[in-house]
C-alpha cells in the first residue's frame, strides 16, 4: 500500500497544485463579496498565454522560459478578471451570468487566436519544469520520498502563495478590510474602506491565481495548451466550498479532490487500484461537496454579501 | 410599437456582441464583411443548410426555454448542460436496449430523455427548497457528476465499434432522423426534434401565461415570501420549476444524441447547455423570444463551418460572438439604466419646451 502512496503521490501533489491556486483566488474574490464563477475560464486564459509565451520565448532562452510564460499566465488572468469586475462592481451586473460568459469568451477566444496562430489550435512547449530533488530534506525516511523528491518548483512557489494568502487575509488591515466588504459592505464602506477598490482588487488577484494555475498545468503536466482545462475550475469552485472559505480549508479540500481524482486517473495502470471503480472516485468532489452544502446550510460560512452588487443607497 | 426595455437590452447585446466579433475579425486580419456574408450565406444559401440551422437551433430552443423557466421562478438553471447530457444518455441507453418497432420505441426514447433531465432538475431545486443551497452552486455540481456518469457508464455499457469515446450507432427506429424530413431538406440534419421544440415552445407559453400553476411559478419569481404569505407553496413551486427546466433541457438532450447525431461522445459537456444562457437572455425569457433567439444563434453555429472553409477566419468565432452577447446581456441592470436616463432627458428636454411655452403664453398675457 505504502509503494502505490509513494507511487501516486508526485502526480497527486501535481495535479493539487494548480487545484489549490485557483481555489486561493476563488478565496480573495468571494471573501470580498463578488462570485466568481468564472474561474475555469481565467485559467484557460493562463493556460494560453502561458503556452504562447513560453514557445515564443524557448527558441532564446530554453531554461527559463517557463518562467516567463508563468509570469504572463498570471498577468493575463489578471487582465481578463477586469472584465468580470468591471461588470460586477461599476455595472451591477449579475455576477453569475457575467461569470458564464467569462468562462465561454475565454474557451472561444484563446482557441480562435490559436487557430489563427498555429492553424490547429494546440500550442505545444518543449521545455516544461524539471523535477528536483530537495537537497537534505529528501532524506528523511517516508516523508522525504513523499515530499521532498521529484517536486516542481511551483509547488514550493504556491504553497508560499497560500501561507502569505493566510496572513493577508487574517493579520493585515487590508485582509481585515476585504474580508468586512464580503460580509457586509455598507459598514465597511461608513468605515471609510473604499468597497469598489477593494473588490476590484480582489477579483484581479483571483485572475491571477486562476491565470498562474492555468500555467502551471501547462508546464508541469500538460505541455501543450488543447483549449480547455477539463473542469479544474469548477473542481476548485468545489473546493473553495468545500473548504468552507478558510486557506486550509481549500488546502485539504484540495488535496483530497486531487488525490481522488490522481488515483481514477491511475487506476488502470495499478491493480490494486482498479477494484475502486472511477465513476465513484470521479464525482466523489462533487457529491461530498453537495453533502457539505446541505449540512452546512444552516451554518454555512459563506461570506454574507457574496454575489450581491453593491449598492451605497441599500441600508 | 414601443419597445420594452428587455428588448433593447437584447438588441443593444447582439449588437455589441456582433461588432465585437468584427473587431476580433479586423484585428487577426480577416475581412470582417465578407466573413459575416459567409456566416449567413452558411446558415441560409440552400435547404439542406437551412435544415441544418433548424436542427443546430432546436437543442438551443430547448435548453433556452429551460433556462427561462426557472428564470421565471427566480432560479439560474445553469445545468442545462448537465440535464442535457443526462438527457442524451437516458435517450441513448434506452435507444440501445430496447428493439422495438419505432412507434412505440421512440416515445419510451423521449420519455427516457425527459425523466433524465427532470431528476437532474429535481435535485438542485429540492436542495434549494429544502437547505436553501444555492441552485447555481448545486446544478454546476451536477453539470460534472453528469459528466463523469457518461465518461464512465458509455464504455462500460455501450461502447461504439471502433472508438472508446463514444457509444455505439442508435438503430433508425431510435432516432427522431425521419426520411421524408431529411429528403424534404435535401439531407440536412433536420428531425422530429424541430417540432417537438415548438410544441415545447407553446406548451411553456400557455403554462406559463394561462394556468394557475405558471401563476405560482411566476408569483415565486417576483417574491418568494409575498407568494408564501399569499398561500403558493414557494418551495413546492421551485422543485417544480427546476424539474420542468430539467425535462425541457433533457428534450433537448434527445433531440442532440438521438437527433442531430446518432452517438454519444465522452468527454464532452454539451456547449448548448450554456448557449442556452444566450438564447433566455436574448428571448427576454418569453417563450417565442426564446424560439426566435435560438434560431439566431443557430444560424451563427451552423454558417460557421463555410465561412471557416470560404475565409481564413477559424470557426471559433461564432462561439466567442455568443459568448460576448451573453457578457453583454450581464449588463442588462446598466443598459436599462442608460436607456431610462435617455428616456428620462427627452422628457425633461420635452418639458422644458412646455414650460418655455407657458412662459411666452404668460407674458403674452401681460
Amino acid at each position: 500500500m505504502l509503494d502505490i502512496i509513494v507511487q501516486v503521490f508526485p502526480y497527486a501533489i501535481a495535479f493539487t497544485i494548480p487545484l489549490l491556486i485557483t481555489a486561493l483566488g476563488g478565496l480573495f474574490s468571494e471573501r470580498s463579496g463578488v462570485v466568481n464563477i468564472g474561474l475555469e475560464g481565467l485559467m484557460v486564459v493562463g493556460f494560453f498565454v502561458g503556452a504562447l509565451v513560453t514557445a515564443k520565448l524557448e527558441v532564446f532562452i530554453p531554461g527559463s522560459a517557463v518562467w516567463f510564460g508563468l509570469l504572463a499566465a498570471f498577468i493575463a488572468g489578471a487582465l481578463f478578471s477586469l472584465l468580470h469586475a468591471f461588470a460586477s462592481i461599476n455595472l451591477n451586473a449579475n455576477q453569475v451570468i457575467s461569470g458564464t460568459a467569462i468562462n465561454m469568451i475565454a474557451g472561444a477566444l484563446t482557441v480562435y487566436l490559436a487557430r489563427n496562430i498555429t492553424g490547429s489550435g494546440n500550442i505545444h512547449i518543449i521545455h516544461g519544469m524539471v523535477r528536483r530533488n530537495i537537497p537534505v530534506l529528501d532524506k528523511i525516511p517516508i516523508l522525504g520520498k513523499l515530499f521532498f523528491t521529484q517536486t516542481y518548483a511551483t509547488t514550493w512557489l504556491v504553497l508560499a502563495i497560500l501561507f502569505g494568502s493566510w496572513f493577508i487575509l487574517y493579520k493585515t488591515a487590508f485582509g481585515l478590510r476585504l474580508r468586512a466588504c464580503g460580509e457586509h459592505p455598507q459598514a465597511a464602506d461608513s468605515a471609510g474602506v473604499n468597497v469598489y477598490r477593494i473588490r476590484y482588487l480582489a477579483v484581479m488577484i483571483s485572475g491571477a491565481f486562476a491565470g498562474l494555475g492555468g500555467g502551471i498545468i501547462l508546464v508541469t503536466y500538460s505541455g501543450e495548451f488543447n483549449g480547455s482545462v477539463a473542469g479544474l475550475g469548477f473542481l476548485a469552485l468545489a473546493a473553495l466550498i468545500f473548504g468552507q472559505w478558510k486557506p486550509l480549508g481549500i488546502l485539504g479540500a484540495t488535496f483530497f479532490f486531487g488525490f481522488a481524482s490522481t488515483i481514477a486517473n491511475v487506476s488502470q495502470v495499478i491493480p490494486t487500484l482498479s477494484r475502486i471503480p472511477g465513476i465513484i472516485l470521479k464525482n466523489f468532489p462533487y457529491l461530498v461537496t453537495l453533502i457539505v452544502l446541505v449540512i452546512f446550510s444552516k451554518s454555512s460560512h459563506a461570506p454574507r454579501a457574496s454575489g450581491e452588487p453593491y449598492d451605497k443607497g441599500k441600508r | 410599437m414601443k419597445l420594452n426595455k428587455e428588448g433593447v437590452v437584447a438588441l443593444v447585446a447582439v449588437f455589441l456582441g456582433l461588432a465585437a466579433g468584427a473587431i476580433l475579425m479586423s484585428l487577426t486580419g480577416n475581412n470582417p464583411f465578407q466573413g459575416y456574408f459567409y456566416l449567413v450565406r452558411g446558415g441560409l444559401m440552400n435547404a439542406e443548410r437551412i435544415g441544418n440551422t433548424l436542427a443546430t437551433a432546436t437543442p438551443l430552443i430547448l435548453t433556452g426555454l429551460s433556462v427561462a423557466f426557472a428564470f421565471k421562478t427566480g432560479l439560474f438553471n445553469i445545468g442545462a448542460a448537465g440535464q442535457m447530457l443526462i438527457g442524451g444518455l437516458a435517450a441513448t441507453a434506452v435507444g440501445l436496449s430496447l428493439d422495438l418497432p419505432k412507434i412505440i420505441l421512440l416515445p419510451l426514447v423521449l420519455l427516457a430523455a425527459i425523466l433524465g433531465g427532470a431528476i437532474w432538475g429535481f435535485l438542485p431545486g429540492f436542495l434549494k427548497a429544502r437547505y436553501n443551497v444555492h441552485e447555481v452552486v448545486a446544478s454546476i455540481m451536477m453539470n460534472w457528476i453528469a459528466y463523469w456518469t457518461v465518461y464512465y457508464v458509455v464504455p462500460q455499457y455501450f461502447k461504439g465499434a471502433y472508438l472508446e469515446t463514444e457509444s455505439r450507432k442508435i438503430s433508425e427506429a431510435a432516432s427522431l432522423k425521419v426520411e421524408w424530413l431529411t429528403d424534404l431538406f435535401d439531407g440536412s440534419y433536420i428531425n422530429l426534434g424541430f417540432f417537438l421544440a415548438i410544441l415545447a415552445v407553446v406548451v411553456v407559453a400557455f403554462l406559463l401565461n394561462r394556468t394557475t400553476i405558471g401563476y405560482e411559478l411566476k408569483a415565486v419569481g417576483f417574491n418568494r415570501f409575498a407568494s408564501e404569505y399569499a398561500g403558493i407553496g414557494a418551495n413546492r413551486s421551485i422543485v417544480l420549476s427546476m424539474m420542468i427546466a430539467g425535462a425541457l433541457a433533457g428534450l433537448g438532450g434527445a433531440t442532440f444524441y438521438v437527433g442531430y447525431a446518432s452517438i454519444i461522445q465522452i468527454g464532452v459537456l454539451p456547449s448548448q447547455g450554456f448557449d442556452g444562457v444566450a438564447v433566455s437572455l436574448l428571448g427576454v425569457n418569453s417563450p417565442w423570444g426564446v424560439f426566435g433567439a435560438a434560431i439566431f444563434l443557430g444560424l451563427l453555429h451552423s454558417g460557421k463551418g463555410f465561412m471557416n472553409a470560404m475565409t481564413k477566419i477559424p470557426p471559433e468565432i461564432a462561439d466567442t460572438i455568443i459568448a460576448t452577447i451573453i457578457y453583454f446581456s450581464a449588463m442588462a441592470v446598466f443598459i436599462e439604466g442608460f436607456w431610462e436616463w435617455i428616456d428620462r432627458k427627452k422628457r425633461v428636454r420635452a418639458n422644458t419646451t412646455e414650460v418655455n411655452q407657458d412662459e411666452e403664453i404668460i407674458g403674452g398675457v401681460r
